[in-house]
């Protein structure tokens, strides 16, 4: 076996933990959000009803967060990991 | 109706003729089953909408909305919040593991005949289960624009699915899926455009050929006592009051704070169907006779109508309304009356606005109880209080949603259809974007079905909101929006076909039972199993009509997350992970799940049509059975940790 194919095995066995870690991260953050949801809904329902700016209440704020963010957390991860493997 | 026929023919075979051109090509097994490894990421991406919004997305979760508001749209929220797990967590590790199936990626590094078998079998319940919700939404929507039986509107999609997967396997498959995909989301923002250009009137238009028609309330000092018929035998005690008109017909209202408001009814007595006091003639069915409901009564501002609204404009404006929902109520006759006779009461609701935009309408009414009210009842759990039951169904759903979509053995097969672990990464990401897109378009649709006037009572699950609403915009729009749901089914269903066929062909024959089979008879082997599944797709979709399709949708997606979702993540998280851990928590996962379910309170109403205590407190499995995967694998793995000492050391993804 030549050093040369070695050495990229390892390079993708590097980048694959490297994108993990940032996908965990990403995944434990969001995972917060969402059960802050949860929580909120189901201990605190008036707070879900309050409309704090836009004339739109809580409810629909935090759902529609929950459904748009992760294309932005989707965004920084692609970024992260395409920096991270380049040369 | 011909004109519709016509579009919906032309645009089916638009689709189908497309994907068979583009998916021409694939010979061998890595063609058959993951598209060569060549599809395109952004193709891929939005074939990963076009497989993941089946029936139940987008004929389920609009009618939900519809008629349980926000309640409907927790579902959006939990399908979407379900990439983040299968980006972030599944998507890489599954891409470099494995080849053609899920249970190449949990094997990979054990190459067990236990794991390949738990992994295969699991993969089957989870895609029939899907099955057969597409199959019944397939026969409803067929039903709904050409008025075909039943039969042969889920013949007709199963027989159009084997075609695509024969053809050309995952090739063809993703083609029908990606223009599936763009065309969904293309045609759903239109709809969303058109339903807030219209703006929310108290007297919305209806459909053509079903104009709407307000509800009305009038004093009850205003009814003379020569017109009422006598409360008597059942009617006894309820708060409805039977009025003869001019023509001698009986209407029912409902007394309420001294005004009599309009209801609707359906009586069967003795082989014969009354709707409104009218006997229905021998081809026509309640619904033709029923009004079409679902308005506005009152708008913020006292105005009639709103004009063109923009997106936050219409929630605001949906805040602030009332909203006419319906109610109903069976009222069977004995002695007194006609022997048997069974009146269904459909009546009027005025609810608020504010209440319909947040949790706690629909299926979680009583989330947020206060008063500490227990169940009741003989069952073992008569002590629990009814909030706490209602929040751990909530959270038991919102769980199994978001660990449930990273589990689907049909989403999985697509990480294998493009070429490496960036591309796998890309794709997710155009779909996350599609998919959202399209999950914040149900909210807008879903609430334009609510006061469209267009609602069809006799439709309880509001399976059919989304297309009649279509309906309101013209008959052409409703040809459109009814072909999309057909392609709809059609992308999803060939999706789990061919992750069926996969499981068996590739995992139980070549795996489990080590056949030796070559690369040619696989694929031909490949085909016939699809045949197969697709002949028992059809006949479960002709037995199960009667079934809610979000209902079994939302079975699959538990135990896809509890058979498979602990087995993924330890594999990748845990190095202790054995081979039997991972098989036995298939195994224990999937029994438990399935078993919740068969002994909840929504199957025992819903498929027992039974009334008796279920046996378990609340209808969701996740919160109980997700965790116990967790468990099993963790127990399994340590008790058996000596086996895979003596074995060649594993490489181990450590975080």
């Amino acid at each position: 076996m030549s050093d040369a194919i070695k050495t990229d095995a390892q390079a993708d066995e590097a980048d694959a933990r490297r994108s993990a870690r940032i996908g965990l991260v990403l995944f434990l953050l969001y995972m917060a959000l969402y059960a802050g949801f949860a929580c909120l809904a189901a201990f605190h329902p008036e707070q879900m009803s309050k409309r704090p700016f836009g004339g739109v209440n809580v409810a629909i704020w935090y759902g529609m967060t929950l459904i748009v963010s992760p294309l932005l957390l989707a965004t920084i991860y692609l970024l992260m990991c395409w920096r991270r493997s380049a040369p | 109706m011909n004109a519709a026929l016509v579009i919906f023919l032309l645009f089916v075979g638009l689709v189908l003729g497309l994907s068979f051109w583009l998916g021409r090509k694939a010979r061998d097994a890595k063609g058959y089953y993951a598209a060569h490894g060549q599809i395109p990421w952004f193709v891929n991406g939005i074939a990963f909408a076009g497989d993941y919004l089946s029936a139940a997305s987008f004929l389920g979760i609009c009618g939900m909305i519809a008629l349980a508001g926000y309640d409907g749209f927790l579902y959006s929220i939990g399908y979407l919040a379900g990439w983040v797990v299968a980006l972030f967590v599944v998507a890489e590790p599954i891409k470099r593991l494995g080849r053609f199936t899920f249970a190449d990626a949990l094997d990979a590094k054990f190459d067990s005949r236990g794991i390949k078998v738990a992994a295969a079998v699991s993969t089957l319940v989870v895609s029939v289960f899907y099955l057969i919700p597409q199959m019944v939404g397939a026969g409803a929507v067929m039903k709904a624009l050409l008025h075909w039986d039943h039969v042969y509107g889920v013949m007709t999609v199963g027989v159009v699915v084997i075609a695509i997967v024969v053809t050309a396997g995952m090739v063809s498959t993703t083609w029908v899926q990606f223009i599936k995909g763009s065309l969904l989301v293309l045609l759903c923002t239109v709809l969303a455009g058109m339903i807030l250009h219209r703006g929310l009137s108290v007297t919305p238009p209806g459909a053509e050929d079903r104009p709407f028609k307000p509800f009305v309330s009038i004093p009850a000092d205003q009814v003379g006592a020569s017109d009422l018929v006598p409360e008597e035998g059942a009617w006894k005690g309820k708060p409805y009051v039977r009025v003869r008109d001019e023509q001698g017909i009986v209407r029912v209202w409902r007394l309420d704070g001294g005004r009599l408001f309009e209801t609707q009814t359906v009586t069967v007595a003795g082989g014969k169907t009354t709707v409104n006091g009218v006997e229905l003639s021998a081809n026509q069915k309640p619904k033709d006779l029923l009004r079409p409901v679902g308005n506005v009564s009152a708008l913020p501002g006292g105005v009639s109508e709103t004009g063109s609204l923009s997106p936050a404009g219409f929630l605001t404006a949906m805040q602030d309304s009332t909203v006419v929902a319906w109610g109903s109520e069976d009222i069977v006759e004995d002695a007194a009356g006609t022997p048997g006779a069974k009146t269904t009461v459909y009546f009027q609701k005025q609810v608020s606005g504010a209440k319909i935009m947040q949790p706690g309408m629909g299926m979680f009414k009583g989330l947020d109880d206060p008063t500490h009210k227990t169940i009741g009842g003989d069952g073992p759990y008569r002590n629990m209080e009814v909030g706490t039951v209602k929040k751990l169904d909530f959270f038991s759903l919102l769980l199994a949603l978001f660990a449930g979509t990273a589990s689907l053995p049909h989403i999985l097969i697509r990480y294998y259809t493009v070429k490496d672990q960036a591309a796998a990464r890309k794709s997710t990401v155009v779909g996350i974007a599609a998919i959202g897109f399209f999950y914040v378009l149900t909210l807008i649709i879903g609430l334009g079905a609510m006061t469209s006037g267009v609602l069809d009572l006799t439709d309880p699950k509001g399976n059919m909101a989304a297309p009649l609403l279509a309906h309101s915009f013209g008959n052409l729009f409703f040809a459109l929006i009814s072909a999309i749901a057909f392609t709809t089914i059609l992308g999803t269903v060939s999706g789990l076909i061919m992750a069926a066929s996969g499981a068996i062909v590739h995992d139980l024959m070549t795996g489990f039972m080590k056949m030796q089979i070559d690369d040619h008879r696989k694929v031909l082997y490949g085909k016939i199993v699809a045949v197969f599944v697709g002949v028992v797709a059809m006949v479960l979709g002709v037995l199960f009509e009667a079934l809610n399709p979000t209902f079994l949708v939302g079975w699959a997606f538990s135990i896809a997350a509890s058979a498979n979702l602990p087995s993924l993540i330890m594999l990748l998280f845990w190095k202790g992970t054995t081979k039997q851990g991972i098989t036995w928590a298939i195994i224990v996962g999937m029994v438990t799940s399935l078993t919740w379910i068969l002994l909840s309170a929504d199957t025992y109403k819903g498929v027992y049509h039974s009334t008796s205590t279920p046996l378990v407190p609340f209808s969701q499995p996740g919160i109980v059975t997700i965790p116990l995967g967790f468990v099993v694998l963790i127990v399994v793995s340590l008790l058996t940790k000596k086996s895979v000492r003596q074995g060649p050391p594993t490489p181990v993804l450590a975080v």
